[in-house]
Parts: C-alpha cells; structure tokens; sequence
C-alpha cells in the first residue's frame, strides 16, 4: 500500500529469514569482523579475475543465506540481484549458478534496498512465498572498472572512499522468525552539480537527504522512532553533510542514533580514506552488524538508506555531473 | 571542481557546492608539495648515482650513460609495481613519484597488469598504454611543434 508521496507500507509484514555477509582482506582487519559469515584473506579468492573474485563472493553469500534457513536453492522463488561491474555480470552469473528465476537490478551503491524492497513487494503481494535480494562489490573489480588499474600510483584526495570487498544476501519469506520489512521509500534521483568522481558523499548527501525528509514525511513520524539510522555509503564527509542539510530542514538526528554503513565497517586507522563505499558496503553492514544487533535485542528499529551514486566512466568523461538516488527501507524487530 | 561544468548549472546546485566545500577536507597542498619534493629529489639522486656507476664502470659518457639509466630507474618501477608496493609510496609522494620516468613506467606496467585477465592481445597489449597514451601522443606532438619552431627559427637566421 502506498503512503504520502512515495512509501510502500508492506502490511503483510514480509521477514527476513535469513541474511549473509560476506567479506574480504580488508574487511578482515575492519571493526566489524564478528559480523561476517565468511572473510577472505586473499582478495583474488583463488580465481583468475577480479570479476570472478567477486561473482564467488556474491554465490558464498547467497549459498549462505539460503542454507541458514535450511532451505535448497530451488526453493527459492525469485532472486534479486545488482552489483557494480558493466552489464552486471557478478550478479547474471551468480544468478546462473543458482538457477531460479531472476531480476537484474541496477542502482549502483543503493542496490542492497532496491533489492529488499521489490523482495518484500513480491513477497507481501503474495506472488511468492521467499524472494531472495543480493548484492556485491570488489574493491579492485570497482577500481579496474570506474577509476585506474589498482597498481596505478596516483594520489586520491581525502575525500575519496574505499569500496568494500564483499557480498550480503537477505532472504525475504512470508512468514517465520527474523526481522520485519515495514516500509519502504522509493528514492528520487537528485543531482546537485557535484562531478568529482572522488567525492561520492558530497554527491549522494542530498539524495539521502530528500529520501530521508519524504520517509518521515509520508509515514508521520520522527527520527526518535528508530534505534538506528543509517546511510548507506556517503562516509565522513557525506556524513557530515547530510546531518548539516538535514538539520537545516529541521530534521534533528540524534547524534548517537544517525551513522553510516561507510564509517562502521573499517577502523579508525585503517587508510580507506573517507570510509566505506559499495554495493556490499550497506549490504553487509545491514545485513551482517544490524542484524546481528537486532538478533542480541540492542536495536528494536532501524532505517537504512542506501545511496548510490549514477554515474559511469564515460559520463564523467564527457563532463556530466553526479546524479545520485537512495532508498530508504524500515525493518524492525 | 570548478571549471567549465559549473556553467550549465542552476543557482541551487551552484549554492550547494559552495556549501559543501566547506564541509570537504581539503588537500593538504604544501605538504604534499614537501613530500613530492623529497621523493623526487630522492628518485633524482639515486638516477645521479646511477649514471655515475655507469660511467665509472663501463664504457658511458656524459650522454651516453643516460640510456641505461633511464632502463635501470624504469625496471625497478616496474617491479615495484608488480609487488603492489609502487600504489602506496606514490599516495604519499603524489607528484613525487608520477612526474619523473617512474611513473610513466608504472602507468604502463598497472594497466597490464590489471587487463591480464583478458588475455595478452586484447588484454595487455590493447590496454597497456591505456593512461601513457596520451603522454605519448601529445608529447611527440609538442616534440614536433617544438622542432619546427627551431628549424623556422634557424632558417630565418635568428638563431
């Protein structure tokens, strides 16, 4: 059902059975290594490519996630999957591994929710009974596919951000033991001029931002009402950004509860620059971490705004600036 | 980033920037200026020493020294970069490391590396001077403008 503008109030409450987080080296020596199902110290996972790397690292996730709830592939309905690599290929050939009927998803670093949400539309619509939503991003893969060759030594400015190694997999059912989607806001894409490819906060803060106003908006509520609300990938300097513009709109978050998956997933002097970016940024961290604290009872309600920043290669080169979206999706206990 | 995209901007965008880039933390441009002088200077010195190694041991002039020199600073970029140890010293050298040959060799080294997995034609070979290329081509183009400014430039008698 939707509310206001632009929520989908899921009243069938759709669960999420079961969730897996994959990483890899540099997630190994991050601040949340307790929260992954598998860590990989080798960041070419025993495969030839990058892509290959990653594509293992999206069917370990998905593979988990269906075992966890003792499940065999082909009971899975429908997989939703995107990732970062041209024509999606990490998540088309995971999606052939697994062998069920698939959606391929493109919204970059937001794909983690776009995935849940349209999971928990085809689940609380009843037109099937689990959906499974995936996503995946490798650092060098990335790196290979929107900047320079990883060994290239050029100087990144301190507004850059370090994709992270890694997959997350949350499998949607009707009904059984697990967190409950609530709603979903389906983001607008929001382009504020900035065009530097290393400075992804400062372009995905206002679609965070406009997501964010029109989530609390349309449900009529504040941000006391969650636990924990947390952006996707803007990092600190996006962080800091979006608390500034947020604030300004009269939207106060509260410092302890507003966060980012970017700035949780490595530790303080691990050099990833502004922090985290990535598909599996938001994706692990909410699926691996927030779950987990949901699961411990430290947390009843949280938001998660995944943000993702549209650009490619070439539409930098030809001096186009950043369009950027978010979706915002409630999951409470 | 200023330049010619702010002009197809509207008001709002442009007031955005402003607003953000003060809540960006900026390059630390002196200091990466110090550390750029240090590690070139560094890459400079051990070229010197080099060169007088060679002239001093081998069969090498002034001019002729410099060939091998030139072989022996771009074979030990390319290794360094095939270990994955040339990335980190240039994020802390910056221009240091990316003005002198170094960096030209390690262009051309990452990005075979990096397309190694699409094989040695279309992979190495077609990629490999996927970021020296343009060094290349507008280099021997300003070569040629220069050269023809000095044979003008001769032919007219002023030099």
């Amino acid at each position: 059902m939707k509310q206001g503008n632009q929520t989908w109030v899921f009243e069938n409450k759709p669960v999420i059975i079961s969730s897996a987080a994959v990483g890899g080296p540099h997630e190994s020596e991050g601040a949340i290594v307790d929260d992954f199902d598998i860590l990989h110290k080798d960041l070419w996972l025993g495969e030839d490519s990058f892509e290959k790397a990653e594509k293992k690292l999206l069917e370990e996730a998905c593979s988990i996630a269906i075992k966890k709830a003792n499940l065999q592939n082909n009971d899975i309905e429908f997989m939703l999957s995107g990732d970062l690599i041209n024509q999606i290929t990490s998540s088309n050939f995971t999606a052939r591994t697994i062998g069920i009927p698939y959606f391929g998803l493109y919204g970059a670093c937001s794909t983690s929710m776009e995935g849940l949400t349209l999971a928990s539309l085809i689940v609380n619509t009843g037109f099937a009974q689990n959906a499974l939503a995936a996503t995946s991003s490798h650092n060098a893969a990335s790196e290979k596919q929107y900047r320079y060759p990883t060994e290239y030594g050029s100087q990144k400015p301190p507004t850059a951000q370090w994709t992270v190694t890694g997959a997350g997999a949350a499998l949607v059912g009707k009904s059984g033991e697990g967190p409950k989607v609530v709603c979903s806001t389906i983001g607008r894409v929001i382009d504020m001029g900035v065009s530097d490819p290393f400075n992804m906060g400062a372009a995905m803060a206002p679609a965070a931002v406009d997501t964010i106003v029109n989530h609390f908006q349309d449900m009529n509520i504040d941000p006391t009402y969650y636990d924990i609300i947390a952006t996707g990938d803007l990092g600190k300097v996006g962080h800091n950004i979006a608390s500034t513009l947020l604030s300004d709109k009269g939207l106060n978050m509260p410092a302890e509860k507003f966060t980012d998956c970017g700035m949780i997933i490595y530790k303080e002097n691990q050099k990833v620059f502004a922090g985290g970016s990535g598909c599996a940024c938001a994706a692990t961290v909410t699926f691996g971490h927030f779950f987990n604290r949901m699961k411990r009872g430290e947390i009843k309600k949280i938001l998660i705004i995944a943000t993702g920043a549209l650009l490619s290669p070439m539409s930098y080169q030809q001096r186009e600036s950043i369009p950027s979206i978010a979706h915002a999706v409630s999951i409470e206990n | 980033m200023p330049g010619k995209r702010n002009k197809e901007l509207n008001n709002e965008q442009l007031g955005y920037l402003k607003f953000s880039g003060k809540l960006e933390p900026k390059r630390k441009i002196f200091s990466n200026c110090i550390k750029a002088f240090i590690t070139g200077g560094t890459i400079c010195v051990i070229g010197q020493l080099v060169q007088v190694f060679f002239k001093t041991y081998f069969d090498f002039d002034e001019i002729t020294a410099g060939n091998p020199t030139i072989a022996v600073l771009i074979i030990i970029a390319v290794i360094l970069t095939g270990l994955g140890i040339y990335d980190h010293i240039a994020q802390w050298a910056g221009a240091g490391t990316a003005v002198p040959i170094t960096g030209f060799a390690n262009t051309i080294a990452s990005a075979s590396i990096e397309h190694r997995s699409e094989g040695y034609v279309l992979g190495v070979g077609a990629n490999m001077f996927k970021l020296a290329g343009p060094v290349i081509a507008f280099g021997v183009f300003s070569a040629f403008v220069v050269a023809f400014v000095k044979i003008v430039l001769k032919e007219l008698g002023v030099i």
